[in-house]
């Protein structure tokens, strides 16, 4: 038990040193530094100009699907590269594990053409 | 992999095929005017299946060199598990169908979820455990945010999804801890490590995991997303959750504890022990201020939780029997009591409060009569089905040694009993109020009169579950 508390010794320290560090910077900036707030100084600035509106503004959540839609398969692309390297040695169970990948991806890509989320408008 | 592993995975695969096949008919032909066929077309699959795993299943199976295992205890999970799933769509369609929100999509992500959870409590490996479990919850977070334009039921799901995440995140991290000091994922080889002192670092695993399937079987003090969720969520919603889920996630937490380290129960047995003791006062004590009957359930499966898992606390097969039994009390009594809660309302409109329930015994004296029976029996009142099971997990206690667990549990019991009777006082001696209909399709009636009646007939011999809960549990404890 003792050997292995102190094979996590370093991770230990390390995680002190980081703690130390961080609070002496976050500190030193909060003593050292001179604080002389004044109205102008604290408005948000948009290269000179007045805010135009609010910074937290509605994204329309298509992008999301569309981004979410490419990482799926992205994916797909991720499991194919190995397997097609390896086609020679994984036989033919291996081939018909991805085929039956492919095809329940398929199912779920006809299913979402057919929805319409491929679609922008 | 030979043909011999898919004949044991058979109920599974047809089931995903079954859900594939619905979700391009569906989507390719009327869309959400499918659904009601597609939700009779589920609950059908289910009934099918359960029956065929039920009558067909003999002897215990491995699959996929140990990765899947089909025995007596997964069997017995498995059909309560799809019965209640079948029952909880079919009470949920007129609910959905009237308030919009049945989509053709929502059937086949139940039955998806059911796919999670039949590979869960067949799981003889982690990653197997892990894929069965996230199949599970990530169809039950979308089911959760089914009402898209509610901010309650997004917030719902919401909230699932981020403590899910953190709780699988726990799970994951204990896994790793797992494999790494015990040099296998499989549980075959884990308990061949897990054996007498147990390395600091496979005991961090052990705690690790066991918080991950708590926060899943909503076990205090890992409860914290369960009032908000059931309450967020569509009421045909809650009633799934609270229902097949919990068999799932306390099957599977019986499987890991017994088939993983069963060598080392009295490292295990206080941490359950603790759960099992916190999940029941605080499930009896914070149930007693709510007046929300979605929040008050789930207090109530919290605190149902905690007595399930004293019978895993004791640690013997006998517990683990006794844990069977009393969740499949618990999913009848819970399913007929959510087919009431979904048929509640005033105007048209869907009520929650417990308060709209006063004097609904002049109005409707037999379904009255009926939330009576299910109330006592969830409180545990002598004679019904409910005190039995109680009785079962106490005795299970008392003999693995937990007298205290079992006195602690008696006490739970009486202090939750009070929001029980509340309900069957309002009922019967409330106040003259504006009342409240309960208009019922025949699915909801039959599901209510058929839960009551379980719970006064079952007395005489419990449908003969003891002895089949008792062969499941002796084939998962040895």
């Amino acid at each position: 038990m003792d050997e292995l508390l102190r094979e996590y010794l370093p991770i230990l320290l390390f995680i002190g040193v980081s703690l130390g560090l961080g609070l002496i910077l976050m500190l030193s900036a909060l003593l050292v530094a001179p604080s002389n707030p004044d109205p102008e100084k604290v408005s948000a600035y948009e290269c000179g100009f007045n805010a135009f509106d609010d910074a937290r503004m509605k994204f329309d959540v298509r992008f999301y699907l569309v981004s979410i839609l490419f990482i799926i398969f992205d994916l797909e692309i991720a499991f194919l590269f190995p397997w097609a390297v390896a086609f020679k040695d994984v036989g033919l169970v291996g081939f018909w594990s991805m085929m039956v990948f492919l095809a329940v991806l398929t199912v779920g890509f006809a299913y979402e053409w057919k929805k319409g989320a491929l679609e922008w408008e | 992999m030979t043909s011999a592993d898919f004949s044991i995975l058979l109920p599974e695969i047809l089931l995903a095929v079954f859900a594939m096949a619905a979700l391009l008919f569906g989507v390719y032909t009327g869309k959400d005017k499918t659904a009601p066929m597609l939700v009779w077309a589920t609950s059908a699959v289910f009934a099918l299946l359960a029956l065929w795993i039920g009558l067909a299943g003999e002897g215990t199976n491995a699959a996929y060199g140990g990765m899947f295992i089909d025995d007596g205890f997964a069997r017995f999970a498995k059909v309560v598990i799809l019965v209640s799933a079948a029952a909880v769509l079919l009470m949920s369609e007129t609910y959905m169908s009237r308030r919009d929100l049945l989509r053709f999509e929502y059937p086949i992500l139940v039955a998806l979820a059911a796919i999670g959870m039949m590979v869960m409590v067949s799981a003889g490996d982690l990653i197997a455990l892990y894929m069965g479990l996230e199949l599970q919850s990530l169809a039950l977070y979308v089911v959760a945010a089914l009402r898209r334009d509610s901010a309650k039921s997004t917030e719902a799901g919401l909230k699932y999804f981020v403590l899910g995440a953190l709780s699988s995140g726990l799970l994951l991290y204990g896994a790793s801890l797992t494999y790494g000091f015990a040099g296998t994922t499989e549980f075959a080889g884990i308990i061949q490590a897990a054996q007498g002192e147990i390395p600091l670092g496979l005991l961090f695993g052990l705690v690790f995991l066991f918080a991950g399937l708590a926060f899943k079987v909503s076990a205090a003090p890992f409860h914290m997303w369960t009032p908000d969720v059931y309450e967020g969520a569509p009421t045909p919603v809650t009633a799934f959750f609270a229902t097949a889920p919990k068999m799932a996630a306390m099957g599977l937490f019986a499987r890991l504890a017994h088939d993983a380290f069963g060598q080392i129960t009295a490292d295990w047995t206080q941490i359950v022990a603790f759960l099992s003791v916190a999940s029941m006062f605080l499930g009896a004590v914070a149930a007693i201020g709510q007046r929300d009957i979605k929040r008050l359930m789930a207090y109530s499966s919290i605190n149902h939780m905690g007595f399930a898992l004293m019978g895993l606390a004791a640690g013997t097969a006998f517990g683990v029997q006794a844990m069977l039994v009393y969740m499949a009390i618990y999913v009848t009594m819970n399913v007929g009591t959510f087919a009431f809660i979904l048929s509640m309302e005033r105007d048209g409109k869907a009520v929650t409060d417990i308060r709209a329930l006063n004097m609904f015994s002049k109005k409707e004296p037999l379904k009255a009569l009926a939330i009576l029976v299910l109330m006592f029996s969830m409180a545990g009142v002598p004679p019904l089905v409910g005190f039995f099971g109680k009785f079962y997990v106490l005795r299970a206690a008392v003999d693995g040694g937990m007298a205290w667990l079992a006195i602690a549990g008696v006490i739970a019991s009486v202090i939750g009993a009070f929001y029980y009777l509340r309900i069957v006082f309002y009922m019967y001696f409330g106040e003259e109020a504006d009342g409240m209909e309960a208009p019922m399709q025949p699915v909801a009636w039959g599901l209510l009169m058929a839960s009551a009646a379980a719970m006064v007939f079952g007395v005489i011999n419990l449908f003969g579950i003891e002895g089949v809960a008792a062969a499941a549990a002796a084939t998962l404890v040895n």
